[in-house]
């Protein structure tokens, strides 16, 4: 298998809560510049896998590869360094802090000047400052935030949130965005919006993106493959036509009942 | 409404965001140095006070209200920043030397202690902060033969190339220039990567540290920066009493510490400014009122720390955003005459962030 086939690899993952076994078992490789999508059932271990990716979980077994390194217990703050840039289920954002510093903040893992330096604010300091503003700059122009640059997040709809996080996300300048259910608490045409901006930073950045989401209509019109889990297993993976005929994820949604549930009949 | 517009990034990072408000500055700055020319003995003293506990509200503004880590061992550092002073001058080294010395030894205890207690939060932080502020306290006690006890230390009188720095005035151009040193620095940080890492650790630690920000290091880094402003503020407290015993640098400084950040502002730099004179202001203000109160409430014993945990009380209650976010307000109020919303001078509430992710 050439390195692009495996850019990103998880290994018999597994991680454990005490007695609860959230993620077991789970291997899966993620092609370099394409959109794999995690769905499953609430509870089926999605988040937990992307915890472990961005290192607050240390996974119990297994391990984890991104282009061509081990990175299962690497610090969690070196994963943003590594380009590894992750957006949150529920906004993790600084809400204190205009847009503008979040995205700066975004740029933190390319910031390298001494912080003595930076007590002073020498020449150094504001020329990288400079440069860091014009990078933040052209996401902003990307995602057209303009309007809203130096308002703070605590300020701004939720819909616009989710964009900044994105924006946030981008600042790191990744080469692999993993994606929390990008789509949760938009409606439906801001989902659509979000739909053109993954496909955007696919094409556009080249970026690769793993994604976890519930809202079926997304991850088949972004997705390259979809992978389902259902109780911390892998159930079925493939493209995303494939996976939604597949029984047993039927199943893990409707519990085997013989009338279709909502989401399985999307 | 003045409106501003923006030609270059480099504009951004400016200290002062329009030559007004150079103006402005300067003028303030004039004014405060003619002071001791025009004013009493008493006033100078009284503001140098000012400055002392400014200084070292703007070193605990930097630790709660931007990196969101609340100490209650603050009066420590003060006591160490104090000492550490006072002694080495005591031995006969220079005060050019013992006074970055002051600050750098304070800031080292700062990483002494962090490194064990930043991996708390909140209010398990505050405890281990205020273990650590008693047993500084006893050690100045104990510590008859370097601190003297409580026969107290006599501060000897700083010079600084030949010049004595005495009296009042000394002590008022002495902290003055402390303070203004200290805000530049302040201002550095928050317009640097490490303000950012800051404000990033205040809000959401768990995203901090996915855009790469290690946690331990930089709560470590801001806590030692805000130890170390705080030994300044030390030193020159020293100077400002002439004379140092060990319970002076109890529970009730810390508190009273904590209070100039809280009622000041979380947050910003001129809320450590106006804590500060808040602070310095309300016991003159409770002596002048004292006997024209009522009910002989003004002869009651503990009226003072009753009153700053009241005012404390009704300041998070009424207006959380302090005596600065009273200062945004007139200022956007006058700005906007007479076109001004009233609701854009309601309070909002907001609600807080579950602590599940932390």
């Amino acid at each position: 298998m050439s390195q692009d086939d495996s850019y990103f690899a998880a290994r018999d993952l597994s991680m454990r809560f005490g007695g609860i076994r959230a993620v077991e078992g789970v291997t899966f490789d993620v092609r370099k510049g394409e959109v794999f999508s995690i769905i499953g059932p609430n509870g089926a271990g999605k988040t937990t896998i992307f915890n472990m990716i961005s290192r607050i979980y240390t996974p119990s077994g297994g391990s984890l590869h991104f282009a061509g390194q081990d990175i299962t217990r690497i610090a969690p703050h070196r994963i943003a360094g590594l380009g590894i840039a992750r957006t949150f289920q529920n906004i993790e954002l600084f809400s204190h802090a205009t847009l503008l510093q979040n995205l700066l903040i975004g740029r933190h893992a390319h910031s390298h000047v001494p912080i003595l330096s930076q007590l002073a604010f020498l020449p150094s300091v504001r020329q990288a400052e400079i440069d860091h503003r014009r990078k933040a700059e052209e996401v902003i122009e990307f995602l057209g935030l303009q309007r809203y640059r130096d308002q703070l997040i605590a300020n701004l709809p939720y819909g616009v949130r989710k964009v900044v996080e994105l924006g946030r996300a981008l600042c790191i300048e990744p080469k692999l965005l993993l994606l929390d259910e990008p789509s949760s608490g938009l409606n439906v045409e801001e989902t659509e919006e979000m739909g053109f901006w993954i496909q955007d930073i696919q094409k556009d950045l080249g970026i690769t993106i793993i994604m976890v989401e519930h809202d079926m209509k997304l991850v088949s019109a972004v997705s390259n493959r979809v992978l389902a889990l259902n109780q911390g297993r892998i159930l079925s993976m493939g493209t995303s036509a494939q996976v939604q005929s597949d029984p047993e994820v039927i199943r893990a949604y409707i519990g085997g009942a013989p009338e279709p549930a909502k989401e399985a009949a999307e | 409404m003045r409106a501003m517009f923006r030609t270059s990034y480099a504009q951004d990072l400016l200290l002062a965001r329009s030559p007004a408000a150079w103006g402005w500055y300067g003028l303030l700055m004039l004014v405060l140095l003619a002071i001791p020319h025009v004013l009493g003995e008493f006033y100078v003293g009284e503001m140098a006070g000012v400055f002392v506990f400014a200084i070292a509200g703007v070193g605990l503004m930097l630790l709660i209200g931007y990196t969101g880590l609340v100490s209650l061992g603050h009066a420590a550092f003060l006591g160490i920043g104090a000492y550490t002073n006072a002694i080495l001058l005591t031995k006969g080294v220079p005060f050019i030397f013992s006074l970055p010395a002051a600050g750098l030894l304070t800031a080292l205890f700062g990483v002494l202690i962090g490194i064990p207690t930043l991996r708390m939060s909140g209010l398990y932080l505050a405890i281990a902060t205020l273990a650590f502020g008693s047993i500084v306290g006893i050690v100045l006690e104990k510590w008859h033969g370097l601190t003297g006890g409580f026969d107290g230390l006599a501060v000897p009188t700083p010079a600084i190339f030949g010049y004595v720095i005495e009296g009042r005035t000394g002590v008022y151009y002495l902290s003055l220039a402390i303070l203004v040193a200290v805000l530049l620095v302040a201002m550095n940080i928050l317009r640097s990567p490490l303000g950012r890492a800051m404000v990033a650790i205040r809000d959401s630690e768990i995203s901090a540290q996915s855009m790469g920000i290690h946690l331990a290091f930089y709560k470590t880094v801001a806590f030692a920066i805000s130890a170390g402003i705080t030994g300044l503020a030390g030193a020159a407290y020293g100077h400002y009493t002439n004379y140092l015993a060990p319970d002076g640098f109890g529970i009730l400084l810390s508190i009273q510490l904590v209070t100039i950040v809280f009622i000041g502002g979380l947050g910003s730099l001129h809320g450590a400014i106006f804590g500060a004179i808040f602070i310095s202001m309300l016991p003159q203000a409770i002596a002048l009122s004292r006997d024209s109160l009522p009910f002989g409430i003004g002869r009651l014993p503990g009226l003072e720390p009753s009153l700053f945990g009241i005012i404390l009380v009704l300041v998070i209650m009424f207006e959380p955003a302090g005596i600065n976010g009273r200062w945004l307000k007139a200022k956007r109020w006058f700005g906007e005459f007479p076109l001004h919303r009233r609701a854009a001078f309601r309070r909002q509430k907001s609600y807080a962030k579950s602590e599940r992710l932390r």
